[in-house]
């Protein structure tokens, strides 16, 4: 097991942000590496590569239970496969998003916290739109996750997405980045400091 | 006996004071050899007696340099430099000595004897020049290629010498020449065209032998596992191929070059290279040694401006003449710089010239002296020559862009990883890197094994890899990574450990015999390691699961989950390893967590139940009662 992304902490003292990323393939990936290493410098933030830590989907739910305990903001980082996540991410939340846990009448570890989505897709911005080929909004592909985070009594934060992500110019992938890594710390920030902005 | 033992007392002890100075002077091993030469040399502390033996044994020093180069360059290499042998170096021979027969010529020699020392001047030191390239790093690169490329064209050059020089007589021979050197040969009473067919024969006898008769006998050797029979093996092949050349008139430096080549292709290459290595090193230095003893300090004394002259002239005709040629030839300014100041002294072949051209009454004894002593001077020069070379070079650095990367390499690319041990463990590692492109050099004991991967065309070598030289030989100085593989306990233990020590930044991973062995391993500086059947029995696990009826995920997850508690166990008992009692104790009680938690693992996946993870009956029972409140309601 490699895998010392993440640093057991103990549940009483949650802070910052826990960055699961999941990509099958990231050294294949412009976008979702130049994503992750932009929001990986920033402090507070907890990097966890999941493809990398369960190669062979693997799961230590008890570890998984605990680093999600461990922070206030729960951030998801993937490339948008088939109007879903990738494989692993969708495992790991089955595996690890466990009734009695995250929701049902005794589950609510993660009540309060923030759910966060950050999101690359293949195609343009203008493709997912009732009257693009995908027909459908960011939003109503993103719906299953937003449900998720309604159940388990957790704030749903604006997802950020990337579009075209293949195509993009070295310089337009750059000012993503930048961008991705001023959202990430503006979720660092109070929340309550975030309503008085 | 007691001559001998001072000797080489006198021989070893003037090396050992004398090149280690020499090498942290800056100034390089070869000319640290020709200073203890001098000083223990007739002309100043006398300490040797019979210099003619010493010479001719150092001379063998030379014959082991020509066989390790030639089990360097394979055939197929030596095809690629045909331009360079026989352009690049045929240009230079006959350049060089026209040049030099030129400017005799002004001074006044008659034309013959112009063209004897022109033929006799154009030879360089192969021994000098390659162990100073080597010294530089430079033998590889084009610089190396070029240099080399000339000094075989040389080598080739003196068997027409021996035949066309004598033709050159001005004068009557003063005796019948009893010891000519490389020109007097068993066969030379034959008429020519038996001469041609010994000398045919003998070539085709090292090809042929090399090939069909040395590698069984190697084999059996190898077999046998006795190494020293194998270091003697060896050098009876060089020695023997050198008698051989000789009887025939050749040179035996060129057969052993020949020999090395027919070898380079064999599996015993690296355990070749690594055995002789060694007697290389010190002959070579012997040969440093005898021609620094050589130099005859008292015509030195009595001439020294006549002789200042002639080396300096020698050394900067030479020089121009090799630049120029390599300029033409298209290489870069610099390179063409190196290659001629590496090439610009005399050879040793010229002392054997010598002695043979004033037996043959074309150069008059008086002159072969001085030209000897000359000879002998630049030879000792070189180094400092290559190093002032340096210095102007980098002075010049500055202002032009270095346009000549060293990069070219004789042999093949450097690996990126080494295998040691290539049998039912290595295999599998090893296919799996090839698969994914990355370049691995094996080495193996069990010579059926790297038969039957050469018949595949691996790269596989005989060799046992404990030793560090080998390592060294197969690239661990730049490989990224070595892997040990083979499945003797104690010497996996003993070559990690070495494998730490010398290359302190190599990714060592390596194959353990059990958990014990593995934390040993650990302990001895290896990065990763696997217990070697851990994962086989793992998966047999798994599969027998299946075989009694659980379904393939389930079975898989059942072993999954069995690996991580195990490896979680193993680091939690690795600060323990080393206290004895404290690891059996531990060992106990980590048995009893491993229980505990095998127990817990087939609790959530009984039958019957959905499995880990997939457990939904606290949820059933959740909805069951909200639907109970809601009918009730």
């Amino acid at each position: 097991m490699s895998g010392e992304t993440i640093t057991p902490a103990r549940p009483t003292a949650t802070s910052g942000v826990l960055l699961v990323l999941a990509h099958p393939a990231l050294e294949r990936s412009r976008a979702n590496r130049a994503l992750a290493k932009a929001a990986k410098t920033q402090s507070g933030v907890t990097f966890h590569d999941l493809y990398e830590t369960y190669p062979d989907f693997a799961i230590d739910i008890e570890r998984e239970q605990a680093a999600l305990l461990a922070h206030d903001v729960i951030a998801l980082q993937f490339p948008l496969y088939w109007y879903s996540t990738p494989a692993l991410l969708k495992e790991w939340l089955d595996l690890v998003w466990l009734h009695g846990f995250a929701y049902g009448i005794d589950g609510n570890a993660l009540a309060g916290k923030r759910l966060f989505v950050a999101c690359t897709t293949g195609g343009g911005a203008k493709a997912y739109h009732a009257h693009g080929y995908n027909r459908f909004s960011m939003d109503d592909f993103l719906r299953p996750l937003e449900q998720t985070a309604y159940l388990c009594g957790m704030v749903w934060e604006t997802p950020f997405v990337v579009h075209g992500a293949a195509v993009k110019t070295d310089e337009a992938l750059k000012a993503e980045a930048d961008r991705y890594r001023a959202r990430v710390a503006s979720l660092l920030a109070p929340a309550d400091a975030e309503l008085g902005a | 006996m007691q001559a001998v033992l001072i000797q080489a007392i006198v021989y070893l002890g003037a090396a050992v004071i004398s090149v280690p100075i020499a090498k942290r002077l800056g100034l390089g091993s070869v000319l640290g050899y020709l200073i203890a030469g001098v000083v223990i040399g007739p002309f100043a502390l006398s300490l040797v007696g019979q210099q003619a033996d010493v010479m001719r044994f150092a001379e063998f020093g030379v014959v082991i340099l020509l066989f390790l180069i030639g089990l360097e360059v394979r055939p197929s290499t030596l095809w690629d430099m045909r331009k360079t042998i026989f352009g690049l170096g045929g240009a230079q021979v006959v350049g060089t000595a026209l040049a030099v027969a030129g400017v005799s010529l002004l001074l006044g020699l008659p034309w013959q004897t112009a063209l004897a020392v022109g033929l006799v001047l154009a030879m360089s030191s192969t021994a000098i020049v390659l162990q100073t390239l080597d010294e530089k790093g430079l033998r590889q690169g084009p610089v190396g290629r070029a240099a080399f490329g000339v000094l075989l064209l040389q080598d080739l050059a003196v068997i027409p010498m021996f035949a066309l020089l004598p033709l050159l007589a001005t004068v009557a021979p003063p005796a019948v020449h009893g010891d000519g050197g490389h020109g007097a040969s068993l066969i030379s009473h034959l008429p020519a065209w038996a001469q041609g067919l010994a000398v045919l024969a003998a070539v085709g006898a090292v090809v042929g032998g090399g090939r069909y008769v040395v590698r069984p006998i190697f084999r059996f050797i190898a077999e046998a596992r006795l190494r020293e029979i194998f270091t003697a093996a060896a050098l009876l092949i060089v020695v023997g191929v050198a008698g051989l050349m000789q009887t025939v008139g050749l040179s035996p430096a060129l057969g052993a070059f020949l020999a090395g080549v027919v070898l380079a292709e064999s599996e015993f290459r690296r355990e070749l290279e690594t055995d002789i290595e060694p007697f290389r090193g010190l002959l070579l230095g012997l040969f440093f040694i005898t021609v620094g003893a050589g130099i005859d300090l008292r015509l030195v004394a009595s001439q020294p401006l006549t002789l200042i002259s002639l080396v300096l002239g020698l050394m900067i005709l030479k020089f121009l003449v090799m630049f120029g040629i390599a300029r033409l030839f298209g290489a870069p300014a610099r390179g063409a710089a190196a290659v001629a100041t590496a090439l610009a002294q005399g050879g040793e072949f010229a002392f054997v010239l010598l002695t043979f051209t004033v037996g043959a009454g074309v150069i008059g004894a008086t002159l072969a002296a001085l030209l000897t002593a000359a000879v002998a001077v630049s030879m000792a020069l070189t180094p400092v020559a290559v190093i002032l070379y340096e210095r102007i070079a980098e002075r010049l650095n500055a202002a032009i862009p270095d346009v000549e990367p060293e990069t070219g390499d004789f042999d093949e690319q450097e690996p990126d990883i080494i295998i040691a041990g290539f049998g039912r463990f290595g295999q599998v590692t090893g296919r799996l890197l090839a698969a994914n492109g990355f370049r691995s050099t094996v080495l193996d004991t069990d010579i059926e094994q790297i038969e039957l991967l050469r018949r595949f065309g691996r790269s596989v070598h005989y060799g046992d890899a404990t030793r560090l030289d080998l390592l060294r030989q197969a690239g661990a100085d730049t490989a990224k990574m070595l892997i040990v593989a083979i499945d003797d306990r104690e010497k996996t233990v003993e070559l990690v450990e070495t494998a730490r020590r010398a290359f302190p930044n190599l990714t060592i991973l390596a194959r353990a015999w059990d958990r014990r062995h593995a934390y040993d391993l650990l302990a001895n500086g290896a990065d990763a390691v696997e217990r070697e059947t851990f994962e086989a029995a793992l998966s047999l696990g798994a599969t027998a699961l299946q075989k009694l009826g659980f379904r393939a995920h389930r079975a898989h997850r059942a072993a999954s989950f069995f690996r991580r508690h195990d490896r979680k166990t193993f680091e939690d008992l690795r600060p323990m390893w080393g206290q004895e009692e404290a690891y059996i104790l531990a060992s106990r009680d980590a048995a009893k967590t491993m229980d505990r938690l095998l127990a817990a693992d087939l609790q959530r996946l009984r039958p019957g139940d959905a499995g880990g993870g997939w457990d939904t009956s606290s949820l059933e029972m959740e909805l069951r009662e909200r639907a109970e409140r809601e009918g009730a309601s």
